[in-house]
């Protein structure tokens, strides 16, 4: 057996111990000298993305593949059928989200290099960082109930510290405060409803779980308070208020890694939707009184009306908006609200046995969105960055003419606006595109509604733009220069991949986002893959 | 009935710590509601574990009565360390609040022009 199978078999373990580990050893390097430091994060990060890219070349090559690793056992379950054993299990969804994980850690690391140059206790900056990459890491990979509760926990730790960063500001320390409260408030609702669903299957491992699950009464307030959890660190409205401020305020390569701390919390919600309730959302009728009300229809009928506020709720904050990165803020409240628009569409019609395919391809749309909402949103904070670097300057108000001076940053500042509000040739057309056409068959007010919030979403960008980097020169900004090289070769990795995935769309969807759809329709699939059938 | 008191307090103290969360304006309190919370799911927890009868789960000594359930123990002493680590950091980010703005008031918080 040569060394790239054995990495393969342990790369889950290996892709959250290797930033954990680099995370403990940053501040004891960051002694020797801090070029070296920067370097070793960075060989770090690299690293990591080479194992997820080991074990996603693995995952790919079989339809249907799922990777099962369990610590300190060879199966998931011990002797006498206790699950309390912890294992990470890969599935097409999994390695998806991974993949994000990884485009976004990479390009953040590497915009830090010269984005936090001139800020003191990057040892410990750089700590957090690796702490928040291997919490994502681990909220993505792991198949044990109380392990994602941990893992959410060091994430909010780490992104929490990072929020409030620049101390020196009053308002970062209060976006901060913010943030921990409502997402240590979140995890409390998840551990609590790991908790009951405990008490009654006496199980933690997902997969035992779902085979389990009797969908009791009991079941049904679990379901309710886990989504809740996950919605507040997902940012759905009316739990968005920390959004807005948590991103606008902590520093831009920060945000980058929030915003896949973000998608994780959404990819919590679907796992625990569609794999461990899947099975009994499907035939499952509610009675109030006379009605029958199908269980998976009132789910979905709510999940879309949250969607459809989140959608409403973004976009008008955004256009009256003044401060550059709280208003990238808003649009990125907006675009969750595309994602659950899609989930929730989903969950009405892709258990019953009548669908034709609307709710495939809703879920397509959805996940293919989280893939492109990761991007967009990224590349327009780190933009938003790269002007206040530049600048000194997050007002709106105060912007003017920028492109005179900062050609490269305009031009990844465009692709990103064409890109957020779903312009073609960018990858967000392509993912909104399946959206509106699948909300459409759910109903067609849905996808009405979602292409007028676009619309408004490209006036917001269009106005920021103007305002910004066009209109006459200002004699205060002339001495500006184009920012370093590193946060552009952050931007540009992004806006690459934004324009591949912009123009060949259907490469995508066929070999990342199909297998991620089918891991998240195919539960059986799940259960017996990683417990073996008990 | 005496059995279902651990639940009746497990509930009472979450919404207890909803609405001190919701409610109140000083931080210090806030935080106060979010530590009653952890109490309450922490303690849902252990009393998931009992069974009547039952004594620690420690193999030495406990002969061949009832042992309650680890899991649920190692679960609590997780989420107790973990619940520390954010109480620590609120509070310091309390800290830090107050300096900025010598209040803990929260409506008064964050107004100010940039």
């Amino acid at each position: 057996m040569s060394i790239i199978d054995d990495l393969i078999i342990h790369s889950p373990a290996l892709i959250v111990a290797i930033p954990l580990l680099g995370a403990f050893l940053t501040p004891l390097i960051s002694k020797i000298n801090d070029k070296i430091r920067n370097i070793f994060v960075i060989f770090i990060v690299f690293l990591t993305s080479a194992i997820v890219l080991l074990l996603a070349n693995d995952i790919y090559a079989v339809c249907g593949k799922i990777h099962t690793y369990v610590f300190g056992g060879s199966s998931a379950v011990t002797q006498g059928g206790f699950a309390i054993r912890i294992l990470f299990e890969v599935d097409g969804l999994n390695i998806f989200m991974a993949l994000i994980a990884t485009i976004l850690a990479i390009s953040g690391v590497i915009y830090s290099w010269a984005f936090m140059k001139e800020n003191t206790g990057l040892d410990k900056y750089y700590t957090l960082y690796l702490l928040m990459i291997a919490g994502m890491f681990g909220m993505i990979l792991t198949g044990d109930m109380f392990n994602f509760f941990v893992f959410l926990e060091i994430t909010s730790i780490a992104s929490c510290a990072l929020i409030a960063f620049w101390t020196n500001k009053g308002k970062a320390v209060d976006a901060g405060f913010k943030y921990i409260v409502i997402s240590a408030t979140g995890a409390l609702f998840i551990l609590f409803a790991v908790a009951i669903l405990y008490g009654q299957y006496n199980a933690l491992n997902m997969a035992v779980l779902a085979s389990k699950i009797q969908f009791s009464f009991l079941d049904k307030i679990a379901l309710v308070v886990l989504i809740t959890g996950l919605a507040m660190k997902a940012g759905i409205v009316p739990m968005h208020m920390w959004l807005p401020d948590a991103y606008g305020r902590a520093p831009a390569s920060v945000t980058l890694i929030l915003v896949g701390v973000t998608q994780a919390s959404l990819y919590g919600a679907l796992r625990m939707i569609f794999t461990v309730y899947g099975g009994s959302l499907t035939n499952t009728l509610n009675q109030i009184g006379d009605i029958n009300l199908d269980l998976n229809l009132l789910l979905g009928i709510f999940i879309v009306a949250l969607a459809l506020l989140t959608i409403f709720i973004g976009v008008l904050m955004a256009l009256k908006e003044n401060n550059f990165k709280r208003m990238i803020a808003f649009a990125a409240v907006a675009e969750i609200g595309y994602m659950i628009l899609a989930i929730g569409a989903a969950l009405t019609t892709v258990f019953s046995a009548t669908d034709t395919g609307t709710g495939v391809m809703a879920l397509k749309g959805g996940l293919f969105h989280i893939l492109n909402d990761a991007l967009d949103v990224g590349l327009l904070f780190l933009v938003a960055g790269a002007v206040y670097y530049a600048t000194k300057e997050t007002s709106l108000n105060k912007l003017g003419g920028l492109a005179r001076n900062m050609k490269y940053t305009t031009i990844f500042f465009l692709i990103g606006l064409l890109a957020v509000s779903g312009m073609p040739p960018m990858n967000g057309f392509a993912s909104k595109l399946i959206i509106y056409e699948s909300t459409y068959q759910v109903n067609p007010i849905l996808s009405i509604i979602a292409i007028l919030c676009s619309i408004l979403l490209l006036a917001v960008f269009v106005k920021v733009f103007h305002s910004a980097f066009l209109g006459p020169k200002q004699p205060k900004f002339d001495d500006v220069k184009e920012v370093p090289k590193s946060m552009l070769l952050a931007m540009g990795i992004i806006a690459c991949i934004i324009i591949f995935i912009g123009l060949f769309p259907d490469i995508v969807v066929n070999n990342i986002v199909e297998p991620a759809v089918n891991a998240l329709t195919n539960h059986s699939n799940y259960i017996n893959n990683v417990i073996g059938g008990i | 009935m005496i059995y279902n008191i651990p639940y009746i307090a497990v509930v009472a103290l979450i919404l207890i710590g909803l609405y001190a969360i919701i409610f109140k304006r000083n931080l210090i309190k806030i935080v106060i509601g979010i530590v009653l919370i952890e109490s309450g799911v922490n303690l849902f927890l252990i009393t998931l574990a009992f069974k009547q009868d039952s004594v620690a789960p420690i193999y030495r000594g406990s002969g061949s009565r009832i042992m309650s359930l680890p899991v649920p123990h190692a679960l609590t002493l997780t989420s107790i360390v973990i619940g520390v680590a954010v109480l620590a950091l609120m509070l310091s980010l309390i800290i830090h609040i107050y300096k900025h703005y010598k209040t803990l008031d929260a409506s008064k918080i964050g107004g100010e022009k940039e």
